[in-house]
């Protein structure tokens, strides 16, 4: 059950591009067409299901002891960044047709809210009520739900992405004054994501 | 003078970060659907970060190797950031709580980045200084104004002021009324800035016709005169 309500939670209530507003830069810039968007979506939940396996344990068992939380955003930043740097040299390595359709993607990422947003989002919480709405309290919160939270999150975000870029392909189609091209008419295509988006908030399980 | 100008107008209009260059769009979006008071705080913060890592890193930048610099501007960027946060929270809890995770997310804000990479590297402390006050006040101007608009029709204060009474459109006051309000704004803004520039594209277009008949008077007016001597 709780397992449910944190998928509902990070993949539809709380998604993180129309409820967070968080990697709107990505959302905006790379969804041109599908492929794209599905490359960059598929980065973008990987780097953040790995940047909380790592950043958790060393908030929780290193930080949090030596009473240095105050400085999370440098620590975080600099794991995030090496993370992504060590992945691309792997992927590269490994699979180049792989780092071919998702690989050129990754160097974005380093700057992207999404990935330190959801990082922080489980600092000093102990509890997982307080991140997912409707679970009872007393369910403590561990690097398992931690983990399975950023995963859905970046689901929710690939989500947002493909159906953007499909939006975005029909845009293509149309013809719009010159002032409107470009940014504000997918911005308004995107304000219709998000109201579409904020019915699931009336979910009750 | 002429230099300081020209960096002045371009930060604020001609290369506005919110309007023209569409940079830190995730705390725009957040903070006008939020009001206009969280809005113009955002702005501010980044104003003041923006303004130091840009004088710091000018400082700096004969000493930082080339190879490594984006860590070295993320250091700084991060410092200033945990800087501001500690600030605010101790003297201004209201905002601090009002502007939430989007104060340490100012870290990864393209705007900062963008003009460390694109100017600060490049310029002297005082360019870079007048840069990074001028690029802060187009970003807090921009979503002050975005944030009044937001305001007004999600909630009907201005700055927590009751301003309509029974008037409100609560879309207006969540991410997707913020969307519709900064497109829209995006459009209106190149669109002024698109009839301004054809205007004084008319304008000197003019005044170079004129001197130019004036100088053809002149010369027919001179070639007699010429003549007679």
């Amino acid at each position: 059950m709780n397992f449910v309500l944190l998928v509902l939670s990070a993949v539809l209530t709380n998604n993180f591009i129309t409820v967070k507003t968080y990697g709107i830069c990505p959302f905006l810039g790379v969804s041109k067409n599908t492929k794209s968007a599905l490359g960059m979506g598929v980065a973008v939940t990987v780097v953040m299901f790995l940047a909380t396996l790592v950043t958790y344990p060393i908030y929780k068992f290193i930080m949090t002891p030596l009473r240095i939380n105050f400085l999370w955003i440098i620590f975080f930043i600099f794991i995030i960044a090496a993370l992504v740097q060590m992945l691309e040299a792997i992927i590269r390595k490994i699979s180049p047709s792989l780092y071919n359709t998702m690989g050129v993607y990754l160097p974005l990422i380093t700057t992207n809210c999404a990935v330190l947003g959801v990082t922080q989002l489980f600092n000093g919480v102990t509890d997982l009520g307080e991140i997912v709405k409707g679970v009872a309290s007393g369910v403590e919160l561990n690097l398992g739900w931690a983990v399975l939270y950023a995963l859905f999150a970046g689901v929710g975000f690939t989500l947002v992405m493909v159906i953007m870029s499909g939006m975005r392909e029909k845009l293509n189609c149309c013809k719009v004054s010159k002032s409107l091209a470009g940014f504000p008419v997918s911005m308004i295509a995107a304000a219709f994501i998000c109201m579409a988006f904020m019915i699931f908030a009336q979910i009750k399980v | 003078m002429n230099k300081y100008k020209k960096i002045t107008l371009d930060g604020i209009i001609f290369s506005n970060p919110t309007f023209m260059l569409v940079l830190g769009t995730c705390p725009t979006l957040a903070m006008i659907s939020k009001g206009a008071i969280s809005a113009a705080g955002m702005g501010l913060c980044v104003l003041v970060v923006l303004t130091l890592a840009n004088i710091i890193i000018s400082a700096l930048r004969k000493v930082i190797p080339n190879q490594v610099r984006i860590p070295c501007y993320i250091v700084i960027i991060a410092t200033l950031v945990t800087l501001v946060q500690m600030v605010l929270e101790k003297y201004l809890p209201t905002l601090y709580d009002s502007l939430g995770t989007f104060l340490a997310l100012i870290v990864v804000n393209c705007i900062v980045l963008g003009r460390a990479e694109a100017f600060a590297n490049k310029h002297t402390v005082l360019e870079s200084a007048v840069d990074g006050i001028a690029n802060g006040i187009g970003f807090t101007v921009a979503l002050t104004v975005m944030g009044i608009v937001c305001e007004l029709l999600g909630s009907g204060t201005l700055f927590g002021v009751q301003i309509f009474k029974t008037f409100k459109i609560a879309m207006f006051a969540s991410p997707a009324g913020a969307f519709i309000v900064y497109g829209l704004s995006i459009a209106l803004f190149t669109y002024i800035i698109d009839v301004f520039q054809r205007a004084r594209r008319v304008k000197v277009n003019r005044i170079a016709r004129e001197n130019l008949l004036d100088a053809k008077n002149a010369d027919t007016a001179a070639e007699p005169a010429e003549a007679n001597v």
